[in-house]
């Protein structure tokens, strides 16, 4: 407990946390949260760059998709205990299970991404890369925001807590990662939209991030304390000036390059940076013991 | 149907095993933990990993009272708890003596602990919940966590993957993934055993009956006249843990009779599975993805030049 004058009776069993850490690896899981929106948002503006008539956005967003969908599942199934049994997870359909759903959600995105990736860089079948870049951006938005849902239906404090922000949180970030990418590799004649959806994303992530932050309370320490705190920081930083440079640099390639490595890299700073705070939150019995004690007192079942 | 699914996600549930697909299945069964009459034996430790080989876990010292063994975890499915407490404890020969009827323990703080003071040594036989909504069961991908007739939960573990996530969903901090093997194990209140009618391991060895196995519904009326007595013998922190079908997890398939508040025994005090508020967290999931499509269509909403 952090009371300075030692409470008489310890309130926590010798301090130990109440909770399990989740077991999930860095950087495999918070790549997995970043690379899966990354894929999801690109998807969905490579098909809104087809139907517009951008050319190679299109090419970029759908390439993006692809890398990032190989990405994220090679992150995912690294991270398993028994990698050989990742197809257990299409043994059930559980959506009780956040993981059963993004599985399902990844084992269908992912060929319908892969193979408008794979004709946008062979130029072979584009009729049917094309459906499959349209088929892909309609699971494309479940793909951004599923995994907000993944680590908020967990008993970790800062996360569970937070789980009416976390899917804007994540829906903004992939936006501002998949404009980020856009930026970085699209020509400049075409990066138009791009910035402007840095400009969304930035807007919704930092709103809803600050929800957080303002609105939870002791929870919400841990986004704000040690090395977590650090990287919300940066990621804000990083985010701020990348929407800021999308806006003012648009016209130069160097300048929307560095736009975009920003926002790229403000998108995967800041899902480490909530990664670390619900392993802080999870590790110190307070965050789990206190609020718990106050809903108790508030129900007052008991004496 | 939104509404069914909800009940199904929290709150009392009259028959779990029913609500799992079970046809007409056998009564409930549970374990009923008197942590009043544990004497810190671990007995049920040493019992619990030899009937179910699970593997040595580590040796130290940690510290922490006679308790050198932490906490549950993939190797350690039943923990002894040593708490050591700075009190006043009314000896049964001062609570025959006149105007003192209601000398129990002292609250806390009353008084600092002095030359003579006693010192009142808590001990608890810690296990996995078996809860009536268990998180860890709602949240795995593979279908490896599972109900079974009796109850219980249960990891298969052919069907276990790895992939964690049952660990930060249990608020009680229970199952974990087994250093060197890969996959999640917990207590699996000897299925092996109480599927062929007999007692587990740790009831079993437990020499004071302060582990008690056998149906949930006897076991709570047990537990509430124990209760009762303790209440009158002037124990004012007694509480019964985990009882109550409506709790935050719908009851626990495997509660306890603490002395003191939950958080002491380093138990939750007011646990909730986190699986209530998923409907809600797909709702707002969904308004995130509609979010998302909308910015990128309002990014578009100026033709090329």
């Amino acid at each position: 407990m952090s009371a300075t004058a030692a409470p008489p009776e310890p309130r926590s069993y010798y301090g130990r946390p109440v909770i399990k850490k989740p077991a999930w690896k860095t950087p495999d899981v918070p790549l997995y949260l970043f690379l899966g929106g990354l894929a999801g948002a690109s998807s969905v503006l490579a098909a809104a760059a087809d139907l517009k008539g951008y050319r190679h956005l299109t090419r970029v967003g759908r390439v993006t998709a692809g890398a990032g969908l190989l990405g994220s599942l090679a992150a995912l199934i690294h991270d398993l205990g028994r990698p050989e049994r990742f197809l257990n997870m299409l043994r059930v359909f559980k959506p009780t299970s956040p993981l059963s759903m993004g599985s399902w959600t990844l084992a269908t995105f992912g060929p319908l991404a892969g193979a408008a990736a794979v004709s946008e860089i062979t130029g072979r079948l584009s009729s049917a890369g094309r459906a499959a870049g349209l088929a892909a951006a309609a699971l494309g938005p479940a793909m951004s925001t599923y995994t907000s849902v993944l680590i908020a239906d967990t008993a970790v404090p800062a996360w569970h807590e937070a789980h009416r922000e976390l899917p804007f949180v994540f829906g903004g970030s992939a936006m501002t990662a998949a404009a980020g990418a856009a930026l970085m590799f699209a020509p400049v004649d075409e990066i138009g939209p791009a910035g402007r959806l840095a400009l969304a994303g930035a807007a919704l992530e930092l709103a809803a991030m600050e929800r957080i932050q303002r609105g939870l309370g002791l929870v919400a320490e841990p986004y704000g304390k040690g090395r977590a705190g650090w990287l919300v920081r940066a990621a804000k930083v990083l985010t701020v000036a990348g929407a800021a440079f999308a806006v003012g640099l648009r016209r130069s390639r160097t300048g929307s390059i560095l736009a975009g490595a920003c926002l790229l890299g403000g998108s995967v700073v800041l899902r480490f940076g909530i990664f670390d705070a619900g392993m802080d939150s999870a590790g110190d019995p307070k965050y789990t013991v206190v609020p718990q004690r106050q809903q108790r007192m508030r129900e007052g079942t008991h004496a | 149907m939104t509404e069914r699914l909800a009940d199904r996600l929290y709150g009392a549930l009259d028959d779990v095993a029913a609500d799992a697909g079970y046809d007409d299945p056998p009564p409930r069964m549970g374990f009923f933990t008197d942590t009043s009459v544990c004497i810190g034996c671990k007995a049920c430790e040493v019992a619990c990993k030899e009937w179910n080989f699970v593997p040595e876990d580590g040796m130290a010292l940690l510290g922490s009272s006679y308790d050198n063994t932490g906490q549950l975890g993939a190797s350690t499915w039943r923990h002894v708890k040593f708490i050591e407490q700075p009190r006043r404890v009314a000896l049964a020969s001062d609570r025959h003596a006149p105007g003192s009827a209601d000398h129990g323990a002292t609250e806390p703080g009353s008084s600092p602990p002095e030359d003579g003071d006693q010192l009142r040594w808590l001990m608890a036989s810690d296990v996995c919940k078996h809860c009536t909504h268990a998180a860890c069961l709602d949240v795995c991908p593979t279908g490896a966590l599972i109900r079974t007739e009796l109850g219980t939960v249960v990891v298969q573990e052919d069907v276990c993957n790895g992939c964690g996530y049952c660990v930060p969903a249990c608020p009680f901090g229970v199952i974990e993934i087994r250093e060197g093997d890969g996959r999640a194990f917990k207590c699996t209140l000897c299925y092996d055993r109480t599927r062929a009618g007999l007692q587990p391991a740790c009831a079993t060895a437990c020499p004071t009956e302060s582990i008690q196995y056998g149906p949930l519904d006897e076991l709570r009326q047990r537990a509430a006249e124990r209760a009762e007595v303790l209440r009158r013998q002037g124990e004012r922190r007694v509480q019964l843990y985990g009882e109550r079908a409506d709790d935050g997890i719908g009851g626990a398939g495997a509660f306890f009779l603490l002395l003191d508040d939950p958080e002491v025994y380093g138990l939750p005090p007011d646990p909730v599975v986190t699986t209530r508020d998923l409907p809600k967290m797909w709702a707002y999931a969904a308004g995130a993805a509609a979010a998302v499509v909308a910015g990128v269509l309002a990014s578009f909403a100026r033709r090329p030049r």
